[in-house]
């Protein structure tokens, strides 16, 4: 009878038909929603969404603040990733901790600790303002927020890519002659740069989908997903969901685009 | 020439304990030990991926202890090759090569001998993923004798290759070694290895090395018991001495030494001599035991008695096993000359 409750034997059995049923609950789950808001607007509305300036400008704020946060954390996030990957030390376990805090931080909960730094009231937003810099209410702003809930992501499976990578390669490349900067750009750089552009793909894709954060910081100058709850306050479903089709079609696009091109160059030959 | 000289390297968990060596130049010399022992922990400070604690490393005359790993002209093999695999045959054996433009294999054509000698001349534009184990583990040696490393390390060289390109390497090494005359240190778990291939050995065990010698000697004359059951010596027991009789619980075995004291004896397997019948003539340690468990390997068979209360394990010939019928619960009688005793 033991069969029965296993994938090796007929396509029958309990086990089979409730995997089968609550993954087809799953799928539908998340595809019918968005189907639906997708194909609901009419090409008209949507032509009109696109032909509206605060909508491209919406998106266009939308893909530039989250392009910068993901290379923020690029040029941050590499090396400190790098030594996560490979090195054990005291306290690595709470670094490991603290990387993952914004994951868990309800998101206004951020905006206010970001508001609550830069503000008059605090030192460093003092200094700050002597030298010119804005956050409440400006792209730098929107930028500050969106590379803090968007580092975790990148630094996080850059992390994993690095930790795939066998540590005798680097020391074969060390023992060889390289130095260990030289190993990375030689052995490490061209083995984990693929999840390099995925770690930058989920940071993207995380910071472009932030609202709660974005909303206590910048309200204004107003990126996508703001747009979009200010125009269903304001004029209900119908105005709101051309808005969103585009945001979702746009950034497809790219994410499309950016696997493509990190999957197919450099494949064995 | 490699020069260790009270080596202390502590990882946590695990210490290396105030290891001394000295591989002299164009020997080829073996660490052996069991997986766990130290000695790769050992390869890796010569190479300077460990911090030592305590010590002093010298290659040639230069003091290397406190270098970083490219400023140490040492070479390196892994038994999983190691690989870059992202570069192809070539990329991966002229890899080190920029950075020896002046003592490397480039100049005056030794590379494309090299490379030649190894057998990879046709492999040479191939991606590493389409070679065999065998063709794998001759591009890693390519790629370490390219930079004309002054010592090479060899960790585990054969352990992961199959049977057929275990021997083509093994006889490969050998004749590199002996062609080129550099120095080796090879890292094993495996004796038959050390036999074929080293001039010396030491037997490192928990982090301490337990004996150095050549290979013949510590094969015949192990200095501790774990060095005699890492040799072979499967029959390792603790024995008080008295004159020239060591006893072993109730048992009393002839050996040629004499004196007094306690320690242990060893006795390889295949010295254990076992007989159907009692023999006519008279042996001096000769006994009686039953059979407690019987394994067959193939073409031999590992036999466990009981003698009295002692377990004893000997070998024999499959033939021999059907020969003489012997199955668990036969009664037989087993002999093993005195000079065969090994103490220590």
């Amino acid at each position: 009878m033991a069969g029965v409750l296993t994938f090796s034997g007929k396509r029958s059995g309990p086990l089979f038909w409730l995997t089968a049923f609550s993954s087809t609950v799953i799928v539908a789950f998340i595809l019918f929603p968005l189907f639906e808001m997708v194909t609901q607007p009419s090409l008209g509305a949507l032509g009109e969404a696109a032909a509206d300036r605060d909508v491209v400008r919406a998106i266009w704020l939308s893909i530039y603040t989250s392009g910068m946060a993901a290379l923020i954390s690029l040029v941050f996030g590499t090396p400190f990733a790098y030594l996560l990957a490979r090195r054990n030390f005291f306290g690595k376990k709470f670094l490991e901790s603290v990387i993952d805090l914004p994951i868990m931080i309800p998101h206004p909960v951020v905006g206010i600790a970001i508001l609550s730094i830069a503000g008059r009231n605090h030192w460093l937003g003092r200094a700050m303002q002597q030298v010119g810099i804005e956050i409440m209410g400006t792209t730098t702003g929107l930028v500050t927020v969106l590379t803090f809930v968007g580092l975790p992501f990148y630094v996080n499976t850059a992390k994993a890519g690095f930790e795939a990578i066998p540590e005798r390669l680097e020391n074969v490349s060390r023992s060889l002659g390289a130095s260990a900067a030289t190993t990375f750009f030689r052995v490490t750089l061209p083995l984990g740069w693929r999840s390099m552009v995925v770690g930058m793909i989920m940071c993207t894709a995380r910071a472009v989908s932030e609202f709660g954060a974005v909303v206590i910081v910048a309200y204004h100058p107003m990126v996508a997903p703001v747009m979009i709850y200010e125009r269903f306050t304001a004029y209900g479903l119908k105005y709101s969901q051309p808005v969103a089709v585009w945001l979702i079609l746009v950034c497809l696009l790219l994410f499309l685009l950016i696997r493509f091109f990190s999957t197919s160059k450099t494949k064995a030959p | 020439m490699i020069q260790i000289d009270h080596l202390t390297v502590r990882l946590t968990g695990f210490t290396l304990q105030d290891v001394s060596l000295t591989v002299e130049k164009g020997e080829f010399f073996s660490l052996l030990g069991p997986t766990g022992a130290g000695k790769t922990l050992i390869l890796e400070s010569i190479v300077g991926l460990v911090k030592p604690a305590k010590g002093v490393i010298r290659i040639g005359d230069r003091e290397i202890t406190h270098l970083p790993p490219e400023k140490r002209g040492v070479g390196i093999v892994y038994q999983d090759h190691a690989l870059f695999p992202h570069l192809n045959v070539r990329e991966n054996i002229a890899y080190g090569l920029r950075y020896h433009r002046k003592s490397g294999a480039h100049k005056n054509g030794s590379l494309d001998n090299l490379v030649e000698r190894l057998g990879l001349t046709q492999l040479l534009a191939r991606s590493i993923h389409k070679l065999s184990g065998g063709e794998k583990q001759r591009v890693a040696l390519a790629r370490a004798l390219a930079i004309d490393p002054a010592i090479l390390l060899l960790d585990e060289p054969l352990s992961s290759l199959d049977p057929n390109f275990r021997e083509e390497i093994r006889q490969l090494l050998k004749d590199l070694h002996r062609e080129t005359g550099i120095t080796v240190l090879m890292v094993t778990h495996d004796f038959s290895e050390a036999h074929f291939l080293a001039q010396r050995v030491a037997v490192i065990h928990a982090g301490c090395i337990e004996q150095v010698g050549s290979v013949r000697g510590v094969f015949m004359r192990p200095v501790t018991p774990f060095v005699a059951n890492f040799v072979g010596m499967k029959n390792i027991f603790p024995a008080t001495f008295n004159g020239s009789h060591a006893k072993v619980e109730t048992l009393s075995f002839q050996i040629t030494n004499s004196g007094g004291g306690k320690g242990c004896i060893a006795i390889r397997p295949e010295h254990i001599q076992l007989l159907a019948a009692a023999p006519e003539d008279r042996h001096p340690n000769l006994m009686a035991g039953t059979i407690i468990r019987i394994s067959n390997q193939g073409i031999y068979a590992e036999v466990v008695l009981d003698v009295s209360g002692v377990q004893l394990q000997s070998i024999l010939t499959t033939s021999s096993l059907h020969a003489m019928d012997l199955r668990p619960g036969s009664r037989v009688f087993m002999n093993v000359a005195p000079e065969h005793i090994h103490f220590i």
